[in-house]
């Protein structure tokens, strides 16, 4: 007799998926709690911290604003398209300035180091876990925190906001050279437009958004690496989802951000 | 003294230790011998707390294993070195680097003369050039790995030395340095080990006594002799396999 296919039963389908999404918030949170264990021990982390974010600062800092000086003068060559004789020209200084610092700069930076640090921080990790490295730090009776995540998310919550300070300062720059070279409009107009609108506020929220979207960067593929199994395939397979986690992540820290911070 | 009491771990739908009990005395030198994919690492992880069990207990000098507190179990890990199948050498780290992190006390740690001559010493008892410890991971070969990381298992002066496949992927002249290696230290140091392994005729060479695993199970404890004239068919079927195109030791 055949074997009877098996049914699909939906109860057990979600069961899965909840006790699956538990064990993530459950195994994620120890983590979280591993990285506050692991400050206790300065001595290690500092110097690999600082090596860290020499890496991540210098070796991050071109891409990152290649991508914000185009953002900058996609963003202004934009506006004087779409406000050309419908609203004074020093509109597109507040545009830029406000766009680029506001979501642009952050935003920007953060997904393209989710790209850049996340997927390496995943696959060095993950490679550590399936060749046993991380079993050897702790049977030395070594803390894998102090010496792996420590060093790498207090180098990403530092230097990410760095580099986006230099991606809105870099785009912002941008945005007004190409309106310049585009637009009927002095710079006088454009540093007009860009205080008018311009709240001190701003800078801050720039860097919260950066500061919050580093921890995406940092804890998401740190987890994603100490969490790897299956040798090799498991290495691409969670190199693929830190990328995407925390890409993902950034999108709805952004939206949460915005609405708690920005709505009036 | 290392006591597994009744230890059982699954992972998933997979039973893997299934009621183990398995003792080796202070002193002693002991193979866990089992086909591929028994469960002997994770019998021997669970000895150094890597891995808990799902039931039973896991004794190492009188301390529940399982049970104790973070800086218990770290206390307890200073004094067990482990050598990992393929080295586990940290490939960012050059070997001295490496095997310096086997350093168990802070300050001998900071002392880089100590660290240093510690070290060397090491790399010399395993029988490497002491040029070596200059040297990354990468630029190494797969014995070499071994042997670091049988330096980094001893320097901190273990008390247990437990041993995880140490000749596997070798080729028989490599594997027997290794072999004797593993009972030149226990020998020097005065240690007490286990070492897993599926190479029989290692395990004649090297071990006072030995265990085979089959199916989540201790199938048998004894010595090389009473191994040899068990009629038990696992036991049989295990040995003969490997002793085909081998020579033994006294046997």
């Amino acid at each position: 007799m055949p074997p009877s296919p098996q049914r699909f039963d939906l109860r057990r389908s979600i069961g899965r998926i909840v006790l699956g999404a538990l064990a993530h918030v459950g195994r994620f949170s120890m983590l979280v709690v591993e990285f506050f264990r692991g400050l206790k021990e300065p001595k290690i982390w500092v110097p690999r911290a600082m090596d860290e974010a020499w890496n991540i600062g210098i070796g991050s800092l071109f891409i990152v604003l290649l991508v914000s000086a185009f953002a900058g003068a996609v963003t202004a060559l934009q506006a004087g398209y779409q406000f050309q004789g419908n609203l004074p020209w020093f509109v597109v200084g507040t545009l830029v300035t406000q766009s680029i610092v506001l979501e642009l700069g952050p935003v920007l930076t953060g997904l393209i180091l989710a790209g850049r640090i996340g997927a390496r921080y995943a696959a060095e990790i993950g490679t550590m876990r399936v060749t046993e490295q991380i079993d050897a730090l702790e049977s030395l009776g070594r803390s894998p925190a102090s010496h792996l995540l420590v060093p790498r998310v207090v180098a990403g919550l530092v230097m990410v906001p760095v580099l986006v300070i230099f991606a809105d300062v870099i785009g912002v720059a941008m945005g007004w050279f190409s309106a310049r070279q585009v637009m009927p409009l002095t710079d006088a107009d454009f540093a007009y437009g860009a205080q008018a609108y311009y709240r001190p506020f701003d800078a801050y929220y720039s860097l919260i958004k950066a500061f919050f979207f580093a921890g995406a960067i940092t804890f998401i593929p740190c987890y994603m690496g100490f969490n790897t199994s299956q040798g090799a395939e498991g290495v691409g397979r969670s190199t693929t989802g830190a990328v995407v986690s925390a890409s993902v992540l950034i999108l709805l820290l952004d939206t949460l951000l915005a609405q708690l911070l920005l709505t009036v | 003294m290392i006591e597994l009491r009744d230890v059982a771990k699954r992972f998933g739908e997979q039973v893997v230790l299934d009621g183990v009990d398995f003792t080796v005395a202070d002193g002693e030198t002991v193979a866990l011998l089992g086909p591929s994919g028994t469960g002997k690492s994770v019998l021997l992880k669970h000895i150094i707390g890597l891995i808990k069990p799902d039931r039973g207990s896991v004794i190492v000098d009188g301390l529940d294993v399982p049970r104790l507190r973070r800086n218990e179990l770290r206390q307890l890990r200073y004094r067990i070195g482990y050598v990992f199948q393929n080295g586990a050498l940290f490939d960012s780290m050059n070997v001295f680097e490496n095997v310096r992190l086997g350093i168990s006390d802070t300050d001998k740690f900071d002392d880089l003369a100590y660290s240093r001559d510690a070290v060397t010493r090491c790399i010399r008892l395993v029988n490497l050039a002491p040029e070596t410890i200059e040297k990354y991971p990468a630029e190494l070969s797969g014995g070499m790995r071994k042997r670091v990381g049988i330096a980094r298992a001893i320097v901190g002066e273990p008390d247990y030395l437990l041993y995880d496949e140490p000749t596997s992927g070798l080729d028989p002249v490599n594997a027997d340095i290794i072999d004797d290696l593993v009972k030149q230290l226990d020998k020097e140091l005065g240690v007490t080990s286990v070492m897993v392994t599926h190479d029989v005729r290692g395990a004649f060479r090297v071990a006072d006594r030995l265990a085979l695993l089959s199916e989540g199970k201790i199938v048998m404890q004894g010595t090389q002799q009473e191994f040899l004239a068990s009629d038990s068919p696992k036991v049989r079927e295990f040995l003969e396999r490997d002793f085909q195109n081998a020579t033994l030791p006294e046997a």
